[in-house]
């Protein structure tokens, strides 16, 4: 056999005899190809609606009826007024509005035109305008079935974009991008700096020292706490000041809701590096533990709502999922915690709960 | 496959290799014959490491010259790969083969046919006491057994010139002493050696010793030769008057 | 306290791999005490156990009369050790490794220099370096220093010469003595028997086991046989012809002669010599010389550990 090809069945064998290798090549294909099948969605199903119909009769009802008939809507209320719409869009119960006119139907009859509006909530990124014409698709199509039956009718349907007027994507982003940023910092590096500590060989000496596991885990992990922060003010400030991002929540409710999602990422991280002592397995864990789940489930790009339900249902154990709603809530809602509490107190039961787990993993003694 | 008995193994003259204003390697000459055991001492950071790169073909020199096997070190560096073996403490064969896959593979890097393989497989399998172990993957062997197998393999192809780096480190003292009778049971068959090691016990087994301090050969010559012309009793104490010279400077 | 260590059937096992089996072994305070054994032979699995590293799986332990499975804190604050490979920071100076270590035990380099001095002094010119860029006999030197630094009541170095040249050994031993000389009880592992000489009482250790524990004189007589060297100009051919003389017991290499012992244990040494030179002078060897010689701790050790491993 000739040099190459003893070259070339050296490295089959090799292969094959190392299970790490492969588990990437044949599991991390099928993995990636479901995910991201399932996950990039550019079709919306289920989109909460509520609709306003201060004075209903026949044409409303129709029109009503027709949104609650397909699949896109979800009709999740029907309101005789606008008033209570902020605070249904704040907390994220609907995602779309379809505001009838106050005499919608009496000018529908007289032949004059008659006014819907129709306000989308553009926090979420690529639903805005997506929700936005599935509502006038309907509103157009009973439209031309009016014009059909009989006489000129015209429906002026005006959109409007709830928190995200200009649609700015950076606004969109921007959120996510902080959820990402403090994932790659708490999770990935603190599993690397563990496992190098283990390859180098110092690990062992500090755990022969009067030093306590826990000593040794925040002295580790408390600077890379501090440069998680740091990261977060500049990816913020260069949000405002770049970007034009708004803040419309309380800078201190992010700030400390960013220091719960750290000790989460942190805890991860830990876990991570407790399992081995190389630091290439502890970066390819972190990234597949977290950078991966961070970016495909948390909802930072693509919606959640579209993924078949046992994607919605791991995006549900993916910390970052509830930190981006935070996030979404504080700065383009300009929510506080009388909204997002659902979300904190799940984020603070992941936290203690990886917190307990951290710790315990990290033995006082090497087997 | 043998060069004629005495014809110089290795030629070199004045070598000399830097590494930016660091001198690594400073006007180094000897020579070794063919079917000498040659052991190359030094201490770590004297330099051995980058002369033994320059001999096998892995790094050039910046000046003197040098001819391993008939083939000069600047021009001809591909055929002394070809004609040499090479074995090292760090890395020998793949763990996880088994020890006839890591026999097939050097035979085929080297182009041997596969009744040659065979043939010489068997050989050195009985030799070694190896014969059922041939299916065995090489981390499930002890390390002294590793060892001599590797040594084995780096042999396959019957180079006219072996070289070793430490491959005795840290095996016990009876394995260290059938390594070292497959050494001389080599050289018996024409092959040269050239090796390097930390027990100065082994540097009596060689025909001839240098030591080398700071980039320079300070000690050329059989053992005997120099115990008697620095007056000590052992290699051991020869070595700690040659480089005990420099230390501290670290 | 009567022992500074003691240890009772202490045994461990990594999978299907027995790494110690059934070690017990006492070392009085102020020893200078030597594990001596190759690669793989458990003298860092034992001394991971010593410093509450890694439990055993039956057996017990004690250092400084504190058991080593239950009071691992006590323990902690007053052991000194060595691992293995270097085990510093690479990117921190030599100062700053050695002030680190400091306050992890709550010590400073100031109150502690009186113990260091003598090996610190040696450094001093390199401090601000950086660890990585040390010779390895530096290195050997400061993590010597950053696990003095608490000033210990015990000192496990687990190889600390493996790797560096000959000159730093001998400096390092030299340093070592001069611990001793303080009181301090070290227990040191190594492959290299010569260094065995060194240490107040040795055990040589092969494959998990304690081949035999005592001061290195008394290691090296219990051989228990006659030995010869054997010296002739052409080595190999004289290694093969006396491994042919019937009487031959085991012939092995030795530096520049060979060591010989007979197989017969009821003859004396004088006939046996000039049984040996005549069949040699028979073979060809005209220049052999036969000499009865005291054997060394790496005979005894050779003799003791029987057959080399199986391999498979």
């Amino acid at each position: 056999m000739s040099a190459f090809t003893g070259l070339l069945r050296k490295e089959g064998l090799h292969i094959l005899r190392d299970r790490r290798t492969l588990f990437v090549v044949i599991f991390m294909p099928i993995l990636q190809v479901v995910l991201f099948g399932y996950a990039i969605r550019t079709d919306i199903s289920a989109i909460r609606l509520a609709i306003v119909d201060p004075s209903p009769d026949a044409s409303t009802i129709e029109l009503r009826n027709r949104f609650a008939a397909t699949d896109a809507f979800r009709l999740v209320r029907v309101l005789p007024s606008a008033g209570t719409l902020d605070r249904l869009f704040a907390s994220g119960a609907i995602q779309e509005a379809v505001v009838f006119d106050n005499d919608f139907a009496n000018r529908l009859a007289r032949g004059l035109p008659a006014r819907v509006l129709v306000v989308a909530d553009a926090s979420e990124p690529n639903s805005g305008s997506a929700m936005q014409s599935y509502a006038l698709a309907v509103i157009q199509g009973y439209e031309r079935d009016l014009a059909t039956r009989g006489g000129g009718v015209r429906i002026l349907s005006e959109a409007r974009m709830r928190f995200n007027p200009t649609r700015a994507s950076s606004n969109l982003f921007i959120p996510g991008l902080i959820a990402f940023v403090l994932t790659i910092i708490s999770a990935l590096m603190t599993a690397i700096s563990l496992t190098r500590e283990k390859e180098t060989g110092t690990m062992e000496i500090l755990l022969v020292s009067p030093l306590k596991p826990i000593e040794i885990i925040t002295g580790k992990v408390l600077s890379y706490v501090v440069i998680g922060f740091v990261s977060v003010l500049l990816v913020v400030a260069e949000a405002r000041l770049i970007f034009s991002v708004p803040l419309r929540g309380s800078l201190l409710l992010l700030l400390a809701e960013g220091l719960l999602y750290t000790l989460t990422s942190l805890s991860l991280g830990i876990l991570i590096s407790s399992r081995t002592s190389s630091q290439r397995v502890a970066m390819i864990g972190a990234l597949a533990g977290t950078m991966l789940p961070t970016i495909l489930l948390s909802g930072f790009i693509f919606p959640i709502e579209s993924m078949p339900w046992p994607l919605r249902a791991v995006a549900n154990i993916v910390p970052a999922k509830w930190f981006v709603i935070i996030a979404r809530g504080v700065m383009l809602k300009g929510v506080g915690l009388e909204y997002l509490w659902h979300e904190t107190l799940i984020l603070l039961g992941m936290t203690i709960v990886l917190v307990a787990a951290a710790t315990r993993s990290f033995r006082i003694r090497l087997a | 496959m043998t060069p004629a008995p005495n014809a110089a193994a290795i030629e070199a003259h004045e070598l000399t290799r830097r590494f930016g204003s660091f001198t690594a390697v400073d006007k180094i000459s000897f020579d070794v014959a063919g079917g000498e055991v040659f052991g190359f001492l030094g201490a770590n950071g004297a330099g051995k490491t980058t002369a033994i790169r320059i001999l096998t073909g892995l790094l050039s020199p910046t000046s003197g010259t040098a001819r391993v096997a008939g083939h000069d070190v600047y021009t001809e560096s591909e055929a002394i790969k070809r004609r040499i073996g090479y074995m090292s403490q760090k890395f020998s064969l793949y763990e996880d083969l088994t020890v006839s896959e890591n026999i097939r593979l050097y035979g085929g890097i080297y182009d041997l046919s596969r009744e040659t393989v065979r043939e010489r497989t068997a050989r050195m399998l009985i030799r070694l006491g190896l014969e059922h172990a041939a299916g065995t993957q090489v981390r499930a062997l002890p390390l002294g057994w590793r060892q001599k197998l590797a040594f084995s393999v780096a042999l396959l192809h019957e180079p006219s010139i072996v070289f070793l780096d430490e491959p005795t480190s840290g095996v016990d003292p009876i394995t260290r002493r059938q390594f070292w009778e497959l050494i001389y049971e080599a050289a018996a068959r024409g092959t040269t050696v050239f090796v390097t090691t930390h027990y100065m016990d082994e540097a009596e087994y060689c025909d001839r010793i240098s030591i080398m301090v700071s980039g320079r050969i300070e000690a050329l010559g059989t053992p005997a030769e120099l115990k008697r012309k620095f007056g000590v009793d052992t290699i051991d104490e020869l070595f700690v008057r040659l480089a005990r010279v420099t230390v501290g400077a670290a | 306290m009567t022992s500074a260590v003691t240890i009772e059937g202490l045994s461990k096992r990594f999978g299907s791999t027995i790494a110690l089996e059934n070690i017990a072994i006492d070392v009085a305070p102020g020893e200078l005490f030597g594990f001596i054994g190759p690669d793989g032979a458990g003298k860092t699995t034992l001394f991971r156990i010593l410093v509450t590293l890694i439990l055993p799986d039956a057996g017990r332990a004690t250092v400084l009369g504190r058991d080593v499975t239950t009071e691992i804190w006590e323990l902690r604050r007053r052991v000194g050790y060595m691992p293995g490979r270097f085990s510093l920071y690479p990117d921190l100076s030599v100062e700053e490794n050695l002030h680190f270590f400091a306050s992890v035990f709550g010590a400073s380099v100031a109150e502690q220099y009186d113990l260091i001095a003598p090996i610190y002094d040696q450094l001093a010119p390199f401090k601000e370096r950086r660890a990585g860029a040390l010779s390895g006999g530096m290195k050997q030197k400061l993590a010597l220093c950053c696990a003095l630094v608490h000033r210990p009541g015990i000192l496990f170095l687990d190889e600390p010469t493996t790797g560096v040249d000959a000159v730093s050994r001998r400096e390092f031993w030299e340093l070592l003595d001069r611990l001793k000389a303080s009181g301090l009880t070290i227990i040191v592992s190594t492959p290299y028997m010569d260094e065995a000489d060194r240490c107040g009482r040795v055990a040589l250790i092969q494959r998990g086991r304690i081949l035999g524990v005592d001061a290195p004189a008394r290691v090296a007589a219990s051989f228990g046989r006659l030995l010869f060297t054997v010296r002739a100009a052409e080595r190999y051919p004289l290694l093969l012809a006396a491994r042919e003389y019937p009487n031959a017991a085991t012939v092995f290499p030795f530096g520049d002669v060979l060591h010989f012992t007979d197989r017969r244990t009821d003859v004396e040494a004088e006939r046996i010599a000039r049984e040996l030179t005549d069949y040699l002078r028979g073979r060809g060897f005209a220049d052999v010389v036969v000499n009865e010689a005291p054997p060394t701790i790496e005979d005894t050790f050779m003799a003791r550990m029987g057959e080399p491993e199986e391999a498979a």
